[in-house]
């Protein structure tokens, strides 16, 4: 039955991707291939073509141990770069495509092209509200309900085998049923590494899609934010069934806590797999940031999951501070699909020497090269917040380094 | 306010940065919206709080200083022509601009309109020189907090004993021109 909603759903993308490429056709020769490829290059390579020269070389040139009035000037390419574009805050919206998706909110670069083009699209619209949309609604409100009865009901059971066997079952449905609302199609690979017990799920982060997905091919106990709403709805109805650890955003800061219970849960070899996302926060699938050394520190079997959207069909990055949950399941549901891609890969453990972040680092970057994704060294809490002063100082000490030689100040060459 | 970001700026007003500052056309339209994505108030101007969400602007010694290029005089914002005229300060040199005629304005990032740039950010109160406060203050930005107020005064002294030819202790655009070559 699975292999057929497969296969059905492959057709499906197939159509859907030729009928893309069609609009794509249509809107080049509208406006003029040249500029077309010129802006397809813009997109792909970025604003801008940075040399990727480091402070040493750029500043010390021949000389070494020597201040010059020049130097100014590596700072302010530097600077003038970032304002143009920069690898962070690109990371904190939407993904741009390269060609138009028929969907009107990733219409950035294109304009008005020909009738047939508009007659598409409008047939697109109609598809997608009238059709689809509804469906999924539908669907949605069935699963949220029966999560709540099933819950509920499960809940009165005592202890026991049957009651854990029972509610992995009702949470798996759910899961699956809501992705299937989402407009989700997923694809899971290399199904033997799954998460086992006692050992902690780590993944990259681009919306709370992810923990459905994951959710509807295995059982996790969750660690994440607690929310209000039709979100804090649901969290509280597993939660009669199954532990899971949830926090306030403002408790999360207190590291010792999270560990401690992390460690004590993973410590019970009976109890599920926990699910992490070492991130922090929702990123938009084109790149994977820091890993919070949080949940490396504790010890335990590390099991990484790479999740890679398709950005084809639907963007499912969420961007919290722009869209309410509502309005981002809205955007959802009026998708033509979330594709997916799971890969499920063989499990990690810290090894003797290695530091926590340098285990982090070494999941991040096995996550990353699975998924097709870059690696970058920030945060991804500065979509919040401010970046910290030492990195500054950072840069000043480098500086310094190459001013000042031998601890004496050097003369400064003039030619 | 509008989200599509490139019909919100309109055919003449492009051919009109472009004109001034020698972006192409796909230049501006991306960098509007560049603009567009820095702008959280959407109001069509930006503000210092805008640059320095730049986290890899926030973390440049001279960050502070380049993010005052972009603002004219006693102004808080600005607006999309006044962000891409300091931008094309840095436009690179195409090739088919080096055998342009000399008959037409100054581009704006020529060389000499660029060291041009390069000194104003030295030279804070506009007066044509950098004094040695001046250049203190530039040195004290960028080596933070590693070098002692003595080292830090030899070293400007030393730089502008170089560079001053006219003896007046400061160091005019001439000779930073002359020290560039």
């Amino acid at each position: 039955m699975r292999q057929r909603a497969q296969k059905e759903v492959s057709k499906g993308e197939e159509v859907c991707l030729s009928i893309s490429q069609w609009a794509t056709l249509q809107i080049e020769k509208g406006v003029k291939k040249q500029k077309a490829l010129a802006l397809e290059n813009l997109i792909s390579n970025g604003i801008i073509q940075r040399e990727e020269t480091s402070m040493e070389e750029e500043v010390a040139g021949q000389r070494q141990g020597c201040f010059n009035l020049a130097d100014i000037l590596y700072f302010s390419k530097k600077g003038f770069e970032a304002i143009a574009d920069d690898e962070v805050t690109r990371r904190f919206s939407s993904e741009e495509l390269i060609s138009w998706n028929l969907l009107s909110r990733t219409n950035v670069n294109f304009h008005h092209v020909s009738w047939q083009l508009t007659v598409v699209w409008i047939t697109g619209i109609l598809i997608r509200y009238c059709l689809l949309m509804p469906l999924r609604i539908g669907l949605a409100s069935f699963s949220i309900l029966f999560l709540v009865l099933a819950t509920t009901v499960i809940g009165q059971f005592p202890n026991g085998r049957v009651k854990c066997w029972l509610s992995n079952q009702v949470q798996m449905t759910c899961a699956a049923l809501g992705v299937r609302c989402l407009s989700g199609a997923v694809h899971f690979h290399n199904r033997e590494n799954r998460p086992q017990k006692g050992g902690i799920c780590v993944a990259n982060h681009t919306s709370p899609l992810d923990v459905l997905i994951l959710a509807s091919d295995g059982c996790y106990s969750l660690v994440g934010q607690a929310h209000g709403g039709l979100l804090g709805l649901i969290q509280k109805s597993c939660m009669k069934t199954t532990q899971h650890v949830l926090f306030e955003r403002s408790e999360m800061k207190d590291r010792h806590l999270v560990r401690k219970k992390i460690r004590e849960h993973i410590a019970d070899k009976t109890k599920l797999p926990i699910l992490i996302f070492p991130e922090g926060t929702c990123i938009n699938n084109t790149s994977v940031m820091m890993f919070k050394k949080g949940s490396f520190e504790v010890g335990g079997t590390i099991h990484p999951v790479a999740i890679k959207y398709d950005p084809r069909f639907g963007d499912a990055f969420w961007n919290s501070m722009k869209y309410s949950v509502m309005t981002y399941a809205f955007k959802l549901m009026t998708s033509w699909a979330i594709v997916c891609n799971v890969w499920y890969l063989p499990p990690m453990v810290k090894e003797e020497e290695e530091d926590a972040v340098h285990f982090a680092n070494r999941v991040k970057a096995v996550i990353a090269a699975q998924g097709g994704m870059s690696v970058l060294p920030w945060d991804g809490g500065l979509k919040r917040k401010k970046v910290k002063e030492s990195l500054k100082e950072e840069q000043q000490k480098k500086y310094c380094q190459i001013v000042i030689e031998n601890g004496t100040v050097g003369n400064g060459n003039v030619h | 306010m509008g989200s599509r970001a490139s019909t919100l700026l309109r055919d003449e007003e492009i051919e009109e940065i472009k004109k001034e500052t020698g972006f192409s056309h796909s230049q501006i339209t991306r960098l509007y919206s560049r603009f567009t994505s820095l702008d959280k108030g959407e109001n069509g101007t930006l503000s210092r709080e805008d640059f320095q969400r730049i986290p890899e602007l926030a973390i440049n010694p001279l960050g502070d200083r380049i993010i005052n290029a972009f603002f004219p005089e006693g102004e808080d914002q600005v607006n999309f022509r006044g962000f891409m005229r300091t931008l094309a300060h840095f436009r690179p040199i195409e090739d088919n601009e080096k055998s342009k005629d000399q008959n037409g304005p100054e581009p704006l990032n020529s060389r000499s309109n660029k060291l041009h740039f390069a000194f104003r950010l030295y030279d804070l109160d506009k007066d044509d020189k950098i004094s040695r406060d001046e250049l203190l203050q530039v040195l004290r930005m960028m080596v933070g907090v590693n070098i002692s107020d003595e080292q830090l005064g030899s070293i400007a002294d030393r730089t502008i004993q170089e560079a001053d030819q006219d003896g007046d202790s400061a160091i005019s655009f001439a000779e930073f021109v002359k020290l560039r070559c």
